[in-house]
């Protein structure tokens, strides 16, 4: 696919002989929202950190744009404007929201070097931090150590900190994983806002955000592609439905 | 702006400037001077241990390398004291770069035992270099001068060394509050998502492992100048274990409980051997053992939070001026080293 902006070809990932990613073909399409869904233990969350540099495939290639990058590091990965989010709430828990975002962004400037300098040199991202933190729902939160905010704040501060690298493609493991209903809402609206311009993959288990947001879905079994298409294409494939969907749609 | 920020606290800062000043006259000036050197050392190793999260069971290479280099400066060149500690410094901070590039991308007790084995090969080399370093006679006899001023009075030396260890602890205080600093305590809590958001952390851990050894060699060259002689213990294990158990007496990531730790052992040392006693083990093992068990963040961590419950206000690490660090458990910390 000549638009593609992330393309795995042949992915693969083995753990002591348990092949947790076992030759995936993968082609996110510029400007997309791409869903990866799939039952537990697909591969999904392994598939993510192979694509991000936090694990280094067994065998196969990945490309952003058609640069190969496979190998790289996550940090590299992530200049690269390849910006993740993690399932397992992932934060520092002392820094306060603020902080977190302040140093999302400081990233890119190279001033996190100057060790002879205050750390108030940090206070000039304070105004994009708070109007990140505004997008995200956190602005009455921005002050408070990141390790007492309720889960769905969390949540919501894991996207924002994706957010404030001003990533290309923004990879989200389970975005609505563990959310009230009202919070699944607020964070659609979120990523329906923060798409344009930018390529979205999603790991996501609820499917009424699949369905609302998804414009090509991956379906993964057994660290394999099962099938992939259009949301309306997929939901009546009978091979999709029994091993996944069929469950998530009785739910529905 | 750094003076600003210092005067924001002025009990604690004057408290500890005082001590500075009046602990000459207080204890026997060179013990003065040791516990000064042990100190600064002691927040060097915090730099990296409670503030980036590595411990570091290699120290003693950096301290110990730094005691030749600058005795062999002022013992050979016979350059001012100030040079001599400065090359010291120097020659510590380059050995890290090395030791660090090779040690920093392992993590808990690999990281430890690496640099504990850097050490010892550091150990090996002076103790067989004997036409540089004098082997098991160490340096002796290092002269102690700034252009003609005689300082080798124990007494004089403390004043005329205490600038260069405020110098020290003003570095330290200042990667700690930095932006940098800032990078490396998100390294510490959660270094996947450092990397997530952009950060080289092999690369940032080998800076803050390079500071910290520059420092450790500014309080070792001072230590040598200090006594007049290098000797093979500084680059021996032993001094590194020693420097880690001041930090963890004092309580990690609390950057000043180094200075109590390093206050208390050298005070207890010394009393130790005036007195005859020969098991001086024994003792700050026992004392060890008890602090780990009893207070787990360390004398100064624990009264730190005792005076937080007191009065209510939360420790906020992030923002420098409320507290001093934060005393988490880095990687490999959890038990006694």
């Amino acid at each position: 696919m000549a638009d593609a902006v992330l393309s795995a070809r042949g992915l693969a990932k083995e753990f002591r002989g348990f092949r947790a990613v076992d030759g995936v073909d993968l082609d996110v399409a510029e400007g997309s929202v791409h869903a990866l869904v799939g039952p537990n233990g697909a591969g999904k969350t392994t598939l993510f950190n192979l694509l991000t540099g936090f694990l280094s495939p067994s065998a196969g290639r990945i490309t952003v744009s058609g640069h190969d990058i496979t190998g790289r590091r996550p940090e590299q990965v992530a200049r690269m404007g390849i910006a993740r989010s993690f399932q397992i709430t992932s934060l520092f828990p002392q820094m306060t929201p603020r902080e977190h975002v302040e140093l999302a962004l400081a990233g890119a400037t190279g001033i996190t070097w100057k060790f002879w300098r205050s750390d108030r040199l940090l206070d000039r991202f304070r105004d994009r931090a708070m109007e990140l933190l505004g997008q995200v729902g956190l602005t009455a939160h921005a002050g408070t150590p990141a390790g007492t905010l309720a889960y769905g704040h969390k949540r919501a501060l894991e996207l924002a900190l994706a957010l404030a690298l001003d990533p290309r493609v923004l990879l989200l493991d389970e975005p609505t994983a563990g959310m009230g209903v009202e919070d699944v809402e607020r964070t659609v609206e979120l990523v329906r806002k923060v798409r344009a311009g930018r390529t979205v993959v999603m790991v996501e288990h609820n499917m009424s955000v699949v369905s609302s947001l998804a414009d090509r879905v991956t379906v993964l079994q057994s660290g394999r592609v099962l099938v992939e298409g259009a949301y309306a294409e997929i939901r009546h494939d009978p091979r999709v439905i029994s091993a996944y969907l069929g469950d998530a749609h009785a739910e529905d | 702006m750094i003076l600003s920020r210092l005067a924001a606290r002025p009990p604690l800062l004057a408290a500890g400037l005082f001590l500075a000043l009046a602990l000459p006259w207080m204890i026997y000036p060179p013990v003065a001077l040791d516990i000064a050197c042990w100190a600064l050392f002691a927040a060097a190793l915090d730099l990296l241990l409670g503030f980036t999260g590595l411990l570091s069971f290699g120290h003693a290479a950096f301290w110990g390398t730094a005691t030749y280099v600058s005795g062999l400066i002022a013992l050979r060149a016979g350059l001012p004291f100030p040079v001599a500690v400065a090359g010291g410094a120097l020659a510590a901070a380059l050995l890290s770069v090395p030791i660090g590039y090779l040690s920093v991308r392992l993590r808990g007790i690999y990281f430890a035992m690496v640099t504990l084995a850097f050490a010892q090969m550091v150990y090996f080399v002076v103790n067989q270099w004997r036409d540089v370093t004098g082997g098991e006679n160490g340096l002796q006899g290092v002269p102690r001068e700034l252009f003609g001023l005689d300082l080798s009075d124990s007494f004089v030396f403390y004043y005329a060394g205490l600038p260069l260890i405020l110098a020290g602890f003003l570095a330290v205080w200042r990667v700690v509050r930095s932006p940098f600093g800032r990078v490396l305590m998100s390294i510490r809590d959660n270094p996947a998502r450092a990397q997530a958001l952009g950060y080289p952390v092999q690369r940032y851990k080998l800076l803050a492992f390079v500071l910290s050894a520059g420092l450790s060699g500014l309080a070792g060259g001072l230590f040598a100048l200090g006594h007049g002689f290098a000797s093979l213990e500084s680059v021996y294990w032993t001094t590194s274990g020693q420097v880690v158990m001041m930090v963890v007496l004092g309580g990690i990531g609390t950057l000043w409980g180094g200075v109590i730790g390093a206050g208390l052992v050298v005070a207890l040392n010394d009393y130790l051997v005036t007195s005859g006693f020969d098991g001086i083990g024994i003792v700050t093992g026992t004392i060890f053992v008890l602090v780990v068990l009893v207070f787990r963040r360390g004398i100064w961590g624990t009264a730190r939070d005792l005076v937080h419950a007191r009065t209510g206000r939360r420790p906020d690490p992030g923002q420098g001026d409320a507290s001093d660090g934060t005393p988490a458990r880095p990687e490999g910390v959890g038990s006694p080293v």
